[in-house]
């Protein structure tokens, strides 16, 4: 069978999976549709949340970010899992014991202000709307090459597969159906990497291969140091980012992690408090799973693409690849517009090298006139990992129906969040307390529909990779809603007028920060400033700004509360309440 | 003389088990994984440069034990100050 019927096969069929449990276990009430009841197991529950967690980002994205950046992009693998310890430790037990549906329903009661419950919606929008952006990258991008369609046309059939989906289960459905979304991502991820492990270092788990040898006797990592500074590039075991950055990015994705909604929601979902806690560790358990193979991924697909490219000895006029003979998959990612070729020298062979000052010259006595891979874009490598290292076509399906697993659960599991905090929180919460369950539903689902067309608007210029938007995102609710909530645990003293102001101070600092060198809502040419080191303030890139963010947002809530008076005593009792287990009812009384 | 078992002393203990939780957590990932990072890669841990391994395996590995460790203790700390459910 031929790829393209093997892949409508493969996808085909874990939709109908994932299409036949949403249905079967649809959503009855106002409670099924905003949390899943309180019968799901921790471990269930961590791999829901596994499959909620990672998204088109994790799946798609990391792994090519860290074929391309090495070591620098460490960020993302200790940023996306160390804020799990934060979750389990700071937020998880007392969220649950407080016991109610929504993250602006905490925040609302904790800081008795209707006020800040609205605020926390604004970030909370803000925050999952930026990610929702991200998936559509990673969608859009699965879709156009599986389809064979430009990157446009593959974006409107995932948003319209995203409505459709999202639409028609409520969380209830959605948990069920994630646990079978994990079950294939993590799958169709581990198998092309257990293959092309034991292809290059004989050793069948990739965590070891990467640290293994390979068949010239010589460590992986070294030889691809080696091929990679032979061709002008960074070597990929050192670092070459700033420390600041490194540190702040990372700081960011891990409060960030934290702080996002839709994550937190899970553990509402536990039947106890010690649930909640040993849920996140089965959560991490099943996450880790994927984090620490995809950096085996990263680093043997980018060797598998130099030898690709790299054919003989470099400098030999005849160890440049053909372009005429260039392979199958090269061809179908051209036809996407995600990689281009330009033949700068005119002779109709691929140079693909770096632009270290060492190299420039031996590249110029060459005949090599710049780097002929003019675009590489990061978020293909995965897709394209198992047909570079020619692996059989079911397994390149694979990865396709994967891919698409982890976009779709995430992208539902916000558009939720988002659906919930404005029909729950400011519709039936604040503007229209009578409102029928029925019309509740209703709005949450027009909510939806309007996330979609948002997402799909900015999906169609990115402001970046997927995994850079979703960072993006997590910077927006680190510096929000991860302080808010965190205070309102574990100090009596910060008050509503502190909260507030807090969260507004984080959220439009990050905010105009990230627009300023992005372009205000993205918009290109409306950036304030080149967005690059020399420009960025003490060197902080945008993505890395939430950290700071967050900081700006605890100090503002502290000076703030010291100004004003304390909160009343019920709120004191409250806070007293939420920080001991004993007395958790079922999530969900109103 | 009996141990002090108010909720002030269940949540003093629960603090500091939070604190040793997060000094191992920052330790493993922004000082091994990031400020140390040069001076740990001289050291090899097989094919691994031992400062790239914290960060792209190390540090998640130990945090995943640290959860356990902390519901564990926690579990424990929940029944010694009878604020257990059920």
């Amino acid at each position: 069978m031929d790829l393209q019927a093997m892949t409508y096969l493969v996808v085909g069929l874990t939709f109908l999976l994932y299409f036949g449990i949403a249905i079967w276990a649809r959503a009855g009430s106002t409670g099924d549709f905003y949390v899943a009841g309180k019968g799901v197991h921790p471990i269930l529950n961590g791999m829901a949340t596994g499959a909620d967690w990672m998204s088109a980002a994790s799946f798609i994205s990391m792994a090519g970010l860290i074929a391309f950046k090495g070591y620098d992009a460490s960020v993302y693998l200790m940023g996306w899992t160390g804020g799990y310890v934060l979750l389990a430790m700071l937020l998880a037990p007392y969220l649950r014991k407080y016991g109610k549906f929504t993250v602006p329903e905490f925040i609302g009661d904790r800081y008795y202000s209707k006020t800040a419950r609205i605020v926390a919606v604004i970030c909370l929008i803000v925050a999952s709307l930026t990610y929702v952006i991200g998936q559509m990258k990673g969608i859009g991008v699965t879709f156009s090459r599986f389809l064979e369609f430009p990157y446009e046309r593959g974006l409107f059939v995932g948003m319209g597969i995203v409505f459709f989906y999202a639409v028609l289960g409520g969380m209830k459905g959605i948990t069920y159906t994630q646990i079978a979304q994990y079950c294939v991502l993590i799958f169709a991820y581990t198998v092309p990497a257990v293959f092309i492990s034991l292809k290059l270092t004989g050793n069948p788990i990739p965590q070891l291969g990467l640290g293994g040898t390979m068949a010239d006797g010589t460590y992986l990592l070294d030889k691809l140091d080696t091929v990679l500074v032979d061709l002008g590039f960074n070597a990929y075991t050192n670092k070459n980012d700033s420390t600041i950055n490194v540190f702040l990015l990372t700081m960011s994705l891990m409060i960030g992690t934290a702080g996002l909604p839709h994550v937190i929601t899970r553990f509402f979902t536990v039947p106890k408090v010690k649930d909640a806690r040993i849920s996140t560790g089965w959560a991490l358990v099943c996450i880790a799973l994927l984090y620490t193979v995809a950096p085996a991924v990263g680093a043997m697909a980018r060797l598998n693409l130099m030898h690709t490219v790299q054919t003989g000895e470099v400098g030999a006029p005849s160890g440049n690849l053909e372009y005429a003979s260039r392979p199958d998959w090269f061809q179908k990612w051209e036809g996407t517009g995600l990689l281009a070729y330009e033949d700068k020298n005119g002779d109709g062979r691929i140079q693909y090298y770096g632009g270290s000052k060492a190299f420039e010259a031996q590249a110029a006595s060459f005949g090599w006139k710049g780097n002929e891979m003019t675009k590489v874009d990061r978020d293909i490598m995965v897709l394209a990992n198992p047909e570079i290292a020619g692996l059989p076509n079911w397994v390149v399906a694979l990865v396709a129906a994967g891919g698409i697993a982890a976009a779709l659960s995430t992208a539902a599991g916000l558009l939720l969040a988002i659906a919930s905090a404005v029909s729950h929180d400011l519709i039936k919460g604040i503007f229209m307390p009578q409102i029928s369950e029925k019309s509740e539903l209703m709005a949450s689902r027009v909510a939806m529909a309007g996330a979609i067309l948002l997402a799909g608007y900015f999906g169609l210029h990115p402001p970046g990779f997927a995994a850079q938007v979703v960072a993006l995102a997590f910077g927006l609710a680190a510096s929000s809603l991860f302080p808010a909530i965190m205070m309102g645990i574990f100090s009596k003293r910060i008050n509503r007028q502190g909260a507030v102001a807090g969260m507004l101070a984080g959220l439009v600092v990050t905010l105009v920060y990230i627009f300023w060198f992005k372009g205000w809502l993205f918009i290109p040419g409306t950036e304030m400033a080149p967005n690059d080191a020399a420009h960025w303030f003490l060197g902080i890139s945008p993505e890395a700004f939430g950290a700071v963010g967050a900081l700006i947002n605890f100090v503002v809530a502290y000076l703030v509360s010291m100004m004003t008076p304390p909160p009343p005593e019920r709120i004191q009792h409250l806070i007293e309440d939420i920080r001991v287990p004993r007395g958790a009812g079922a999530a969900g009384g109103h | 003389m009996s141990q002090d078992r108010s909720p002030q002393a269940y949540w003093k203990a629960n603090l500091g088990l939070v604190w040793i939780c997060l000094a191992v957590w920052f330790l493993v990932s922004y000082v091994f994984g990031v400020f140390l990072v040069e001076p740990l890669n001289a050291i090899r841990l097989g094919g691994y440069k031992l400062g790239f391994w914290f960060a792209q395996q190390g540090s998640i590995y130990v945090f995943v034990v640290l959860i356990f460790f902390y519901a564990s203790r926690m579990n424990r700390l929940d029944r010694e100050f009878d604020v257990h459910e059920d």
